[in-house]
Order: C-alpha cells, then structure tokens, then sequence
C-alpha cells in the first residue's frame, strides 16, 4: 500500500491581482512620476503576476513629505487612539488571513503550509503585540516621556515579505512614526495589499506610504535628508553600504543582515526533536532565513545515527507546488538567488565536502534547488562561511563542548544559535558562551511577537520584537 | 513474525543486559529524551497533511481493513458479539465492495462465540486478556487468563503491562511477564498495552515500548480505551520512532496498534498520515497496524458512500451494532 496524496491544493480565487500596481503616497494609490514598471514573477512556475511600479527619488521624496505632514498629527495623537488602528489592522489581517497567505505563496514561492501557519499569524501577533505598547510607552523602560524620532525609512527583504513589513511598520507606528516603506522588489505584492488594509482601516493619509522599486529607490529613501530613522533588513552587503550613506548623519539605524547560524546538537539530545529542529532549521522557507541553521554541528559519538535519521527524515520532504496544502519544500524566490545557491553549493564539491541530495523531483518550470547536506566540511570551507541563503546545510562534527561553542562562534556571523540536549545545566553553561543574538534550546526557527530579535557582529545590530523592538523607535532617556 | 522471546533472547540482542533489573533500567533511562514541546509540534504538523479524493478513497478502504472492531463492556452479551462479527462479515449492507476489518476484540470468555460467528472467513479474534483493563491480579491468574483465552480459539491476545511495577521501576518484572505472557500465546500473536494514559511521561512511553518489543511482542499498543487520554497522535507518534530505532537495531519488523478515541475518518487519516511519514509504506499493512475502535466503522462507512455517490447518508443509513 502507498497511499500517496492526492493534489490538495489552495484555491487561488480569493486573490484578485492587478494588472498593475502604483505607489501608495499620502494615503492613495497613485502613479510613478516616470511611469516604468518592473514585473513580478511567481517563482514556482515563472508567471507573470503583476506589473509594479518602479520609485524614484523624486516619488520618495513625495512619500517622505506625506510622511512628515502626517507625523505632526499622529505623534500628537493619544497612545491609545494608534493602538485603536493598529488593533483594527490586526484584526483585518486575520480576517483576510486566506487571501493574503495565498498571495503572498504566489509571489515568495514558499509553501502556504507556512503562510497559512506561521507567516500571517505572526504578522497578526506583531500588530496586537504593538497596539498594546502604544498608550504605555512610559512604562516601556526608555525613560519619562519617550518621544517618536519623526519619518522611518524602512526597507524590507523577500524572504518574509509581509512580516518583515510587521516587524518594521507595527513598532514604528506605535512609538508615533510615520513611515516609508520600500519592499523587495521581487515580492511587493502583499506590502501593496497591505497598503489596501491601511485604507480598510481608516488609517489617516502619510503615516504609511509603500514606495515599490530596486536598489536605487532604496538608495534615494536611505540618502533622503528628512528621513530620521532608518530601519534595512537585507544583506550584510547591502547593510555595510547604508551604514556608510548615513555616517555623519543624524539618522538612527538598525541593520537585521545576514547569519550563519551554528546548530549544535550533543549527545544526550532529545534525538527526534532535533532531528526535526534541524531540519526545520535549514529547510524552512528553502533556507531563505537569515538565522537559518545553516551549520549543524553534531557530537562525534552520535554522529553515524544522527545522519542516518536526518537522511531517511530528508526523503520524506515534499518539494512541490507552493500551494498544495501537504508541500514542505516550495520554490526558490528568484532565477539570481537560485544562481546565488547553486555558485556557493558548487564550492562545497570543489573543496572536498561531500554532497548529499534528498531524492525528489524537480517541477521543470520555476526556481528549484533540492534539499542538500554536505558532510566532511571544515571551518575553512566557503560552505561552512558564507551564508548561502538557501537548502544547504553544512555538518561538521566536534569532541567536546568547548569545541562546539569555538567553532559555533568562529563565524564573521552572530545572528542566531540553536542548542539541544536535554541536559538544562548544558544549556545554561553553551548559551552564555554563544555570541549570538538569538539562541534557541531544543527548537530552532522559533519567533514571537514578544521576543526580541537582532545579531552581533556583521549580522547587524539593534533589536527588533517585544518591548525591545520600541527603542530604536523612540528618543530613548528625553 | 511471531518468534518466541525469552529473557535469553532479549539478552542476546546484544542491545540489552537484563541481567539485572539495574542494568535493564541504565539500558531504559539512556534511551534519547523526548522532548514534550517538539514531538506535539511534528505531530501536529503531520496532523495538517490534507487527504483529499483519491488518497482519501484509499485511506478509507485500509483504515477499514486496519480496525480491530471492539466490544469490552461489562455488558457484553453473546448478542452482541454475534452482531458485531455480523458487521464485520459485511460492513455495509448496501455495498459488497466495502472490505472487512482485521479482526473482533473482545473479552475472553466471548473469543468461543466470536470464532464460531465468524468461521469461514479470515477476520481474526483478538482477546483482551491478563485481567484487562487494570492489570491487576497475580501473574498466575494473568497467565491463565491468556492460556484460556488461546484454548478457545483467538488469533491474537492484548495483554495490559504491570504499570504499578513500571511507576515502582521494576522493568525486569514487567519484562518478565510480558515474556511469560508471549510463551503462553503459543501461535497467538502478542500485543502489548502500555495504557499510555497512566504512563504520563513521554520518556516513560518510550521506555515501555521497548520493554513491549523486548519481550517478544508483535504489537505494541497504546491503550485499553478505558483511560483517558489515549491514542493522542504524539503518542502515536513516539511509539511509532521507538518501532523504527527497534527495526533498525534488531532489524525485527513490529507492528503498531493505537486504540482509544479514534473516532473519526480524519482522526483515522491522520494515524496513516503518521505510520507513511514515519515509518513509510511497509507498515501500511493490516498485518503492522491496527486501529483499536467500535465507533470510527461507521464514519468510515458514511465517508466512503459520501465519496462514491456525493451525498452524505448519515447515521441511520449505517448499521448501529
């Protein structure tokens, strides 16, 4: 008996798509100044989805003064009268929860498995965690009277479209900004149904405005004189070069960027559960995580059954369209990440790693990479340095603690960890020694609106989430 | 599959030293934890899988060949057990296609009536047995109930563990018997209850399923269905690994029996959904699982006609036995 499962797909008919999308300035959707469009495509089958428009400088510098017009209002504006708003947008997003998982599976390519359970219900969870705070940001311990910093220019990458958009937009209103939002050129389409919400929930024109385009409506939102704050998540490389533009400056910046995170399983670990967490580590969202697990580092004495587990467990992952229901493994976001994945993977084979792929098959249109494992890496390998942003892990093996916790920190990364041995003392003892922002014990790729989220070193720095999540929002101790 | 165990055997493994109840224990409280938070996670992702259409046509017909079709009350009457092997002769009487169940469950001293209303046929007769639910009588007695129960004729014999020995930590008592218990099966197949609903710790489950598989039982099973909770799919899933890390280190195929509060078709789709993605299609089998139910026929019934015909019956469209 197979009992294989049928196609179980999501239906695509409560998503109406656009020809065309425009800006969202000042509370309308209007039109680029120069007219050009850019396409987006659905990278699980090459689809053309939509045609966005594509910000200048000049339509930025449109935005920022909505934005700013729209600050005197909404900075003066009592605390509980913004949580009213960001409560009815977190509410409309649970109401739309269907339509918005749907679109943005069609425009990420990730399964709607995780849209559906993971994705929007945190967006929702962002928003009512940040309503709250907005009438009680006195007792945010940032002082008296923490006051709003002004305009925030936001810019968002395609890997959690939408809640890379929460995680930026709910903190910043509810401190009292108003914002500018860029987001991924590659995903725009859930921000501009966002923008749709934003107008079904009555939110007074300026205080969001989403400006879709490439790097250079990023650059112009980033150099823009009357912008205050400036919140990137993206790329080390990309981050290293807003840094730069706003040195000298009198802009606040947080930079959310790359990782490499080491998973560390020891020998007394709860086996099943890290199998599961090691594979959710690195194959959720196709690795498109920046504290993705992308380094497993395993006891030696249970390496051999270790790996044979986490094989047969990787030959169960559905790779497939991104809205069957029973999918796990979707598309890769685009033709250059894949290219990305498929450079760095090769250097693993060139430099003597062993390579390991689950037994799959391929769709023949779109974007694909199949779960992949390579053993015998070293710390010397690419594969084991660079963040491949994508379905490859790297396993190296250690001997003792102290090897583990030397190796897991010898990374120019610092984002995220994982720990898992069923020992409490273990993990208190590896997780003080761990220079990593985030460290999860016996899960991994855990997120919560409460929780504080950020990196050491080139993962960039400032805290985003929870009560933390306020203070790069606020002038802090005025 | 039904070989005969004996502590000789388990010890010979290799995997286990039973020489002592203190070695067996170092050999059960090394066995990897389990952790509480991400076994219920896995299992409610498996529990999200979306069976539609034809996986759902063929789900069906192997969950009703899976059941073993259970009457335990105190009520019992030899009416009733007639009735209820009626049912599994012809599950449905307005449709021949519909297949039978693997087996009746009952009481022992209902296995003589059970046999004879369904001679002729290849559904089995499993006896619950060893003073069932509770477990509680002298070994001689929970011999006796066993070596009764196979001289009237049943096929399979669902034995209760000591569990009162367990929480003492006597595993080689509780081992000892379930030995005990499989000789006196004879060809009888074992199946072994942990009643997992009064182990209360998933390390403990894990535990007691190798004491089940060590002893030389064909099943391990999950519960009598008189405690609550029961067949939960994190237990389900649990028991399943701990058959899997038997496989692989015996390389000894045992099968899987969850019982108590399956009910319904999806609650039925999801235990396949667990034994595919867990231990893959080989134990798609009645021969390496069974599903403990009375109520979950009928279900199953009214989804299949909804299937076949589009319309949905309902519950005075199949047979109340």
């Amino acid at each position: 008996m197979t009992f294989e499962y049928a196609p179980a797909l999501e239906s695509t008919s409560v998503v109406s798509l656009k020809d065309q999308y425009g800006l969202f300035i000042n509370g309308e959707f209007v039109n680029a100044q120069a007219g050009e469009h850019f396409a987006t495509l659905n990278p699980a089958n090459e689809d053309h989805l939509a045609n966005i428009s594509q910000g200048s400088s000049h339509d930025i510098d449109v935005a920022v003064k909505a934005a700013r017009k729209a600050f005197t209002t909404w900075s003066a504006m009592p605390g509980a009268e913004r949580g009213k708003y960001l409560y009815r947008i977190a509410r409309i997003i649970q109401d739309r929860s269907r339509e918005i998982a749907v679109l943005e599976t069609l425009d990420n390519g990730k399964p709607i498995r995780e849209t559906r359970d993971v994705d929007i219900p945190l967006v929702a969870a962002h928003f009512f965690h940040y309503a709250g705070w907005a009438d009680k940001l006195e007792y945010a311990g940032m002082g008296n009277n923490p006051q709003p910093l002004g305009v925030a220019g936001q810019i968002i990458p395609w890997n959690f479209p939408l809640l890379m958009l929460a995680w930026k937009i709910a903190p910043a209103l509810a401190a009292g900004n108003t914002v500018v939002l860029k987001p991924a050129e590659e995903t725009p389409l859930t921000a501009l149904l966002f923008a749709e919400i934003c107008q079904q929930a009555d939110l007074p024109p300026g205080v969001v405005n989403i400006v879709t385009g490439d790097g250079s409506t990023g650059r112009a939102l980033v150099e823009h004189p009357d912008v205050n704050k400036i919140a990137f998540t993206g790329s080390t490389e990309v981050g290293r070069l807003i840094a730069h533009a706003v040195a000298g400056t009198h802009k606040k910046v947080t930079l959310e960027l790359g990782g490499k995170a080491a998973n560390i399983v020891f020998d007394d670990a709860p086996i099943d559960q890290a199998i599961e967490g090691v594979v959710n580590g690195i194959f959720f969202n196709q690795g498109h995580v920046c504290c993705a697990g992308s380094r497993l580092l395993i006891q030696e004495s249970v390496y051999d059954q270790f790996m044979e587990l986490l094989y047969d467990r990787c030959n169960t992952l559905r790779l497939g369209n991104p809205l069957d229901k029973n999918t796990d493994v979707g598309a890769i976001n685009s033709a250059a990440q894949l290219a990305r994945i498929t450079e760095i993977a090769a250097t693993g084979d060139a430099e003597g790693a062993h390579r390991w792929t689950a037994s799959c098959a391929i769709p023949e249109k779109g974007f694909w990479y199949p779960p992949t494992i390579f053993t015998d890496v070293s710390q010397a390998n690419r594969i084991a340095r660079e963040e491949i942003f994508g379905p490859v892990l790297s396993v190296l093996t250690f001997r003792t603690p102290e090897e583990a916790i030397e190796k897991a920190n010898n990374s120019p990364f610092g984002l995220s960890a994982g720990i898992w041995t069923e020992k409490g003392s273990r993990i208190l003892q590896v997780a003080s020694q761990l220079r990593a922002g985030v460290i999860w014990a016996n899960t991994f790729n855990k997120f919560d609106a409460t929780s504080p989220f950020g990196g050491y070193k080139e993962s960039g720095y400032g805290r985003e989430g929870g009560r933390h999540g306020l203070e790069p929002y606020l002038k802090v101790g005025v | 599959m039904s070989n005969s165990f004996s502590l000789q055997d388990a010890a010979r493994s290799g995997l286990v030293d039973v020489s002592s109840n203190a070695s067996l224990t170092r050999f059960l409280h090394g066995l990897p934890g389990v952790d509480l938070v991400g076994l219920e996670a896995r299992a409610a992702m498996l529990g999200t899988r979306s069976i539609k259409t034809t996986a759902k046509a063929e789900g069906i017909d192997l969950a009703i060949r899976m059941i073993d079709l259970t009457t335990l009350e105190g009520m019992d009457t030899r009416g009733k057990v007639r009735s209820l092997c009626a049912k599994a002769r012809r599950p449905d009487p307005y449709d021949a296609t519909v297949p039978s169940p693997a087996a009746i469950c009952v009481y022992g001293d209902m296995v003589g009536h059970a046999k004879d209303a369904l001679s002729g046929t290849s559904i089995k007769v499993a006896a619950v047995a060893t003073a069932f639910p509770s477990g509680r009588a002298s070994p001689r007695v929970k011999l006796m109930d066993v070596q009764d129960a196979v001289a009237q004729g049943a096929d399979e014999i669902d034995m209760v563990i000591d569990r009162g020995a367990f929480h003492e930590g006597r595993y080689l008592d509780v081992l000892e018997e379930i030995i005990a218990v499989k000789a006196a099966c004879g060809n009888a197949h074992l199946k072994v209850i942990l009643e997992t609903g009064e182990l209360k710790t998933y390390d403990n489950i894990r535990r007691a399923s190798w004491l089940g598989m060590l002893g030389g039982g064909d099943f391990i099973k999950t519960s009598t269905g008189k405690v609550s909770p029961a067949a939960t799919a994190p237990v389900v899933l649990l028991m399943l690994q701990a058959i899997r890390d038997f496989h692989k280190s015996t390389g000894q195929i045992i099968g899987m029996k969850p019982a108590g509060g399956i009910r319904t078709t999806k609650d039925a789709m999801k235990m396949l959904v667990l034994v595919k993605e867990t231990l893959g299609d080989r134990w798609l089998d009645p021969d390496l699982f069974r599903i403990g139910a009375s109520a979950l026929l009928n279900d199953l019934l009214m989804q299949r006609t909804k299937l076949r015909t589009g319309a949905y019956s309902g519950p005075d469209y199949v047979t109340v036995d």
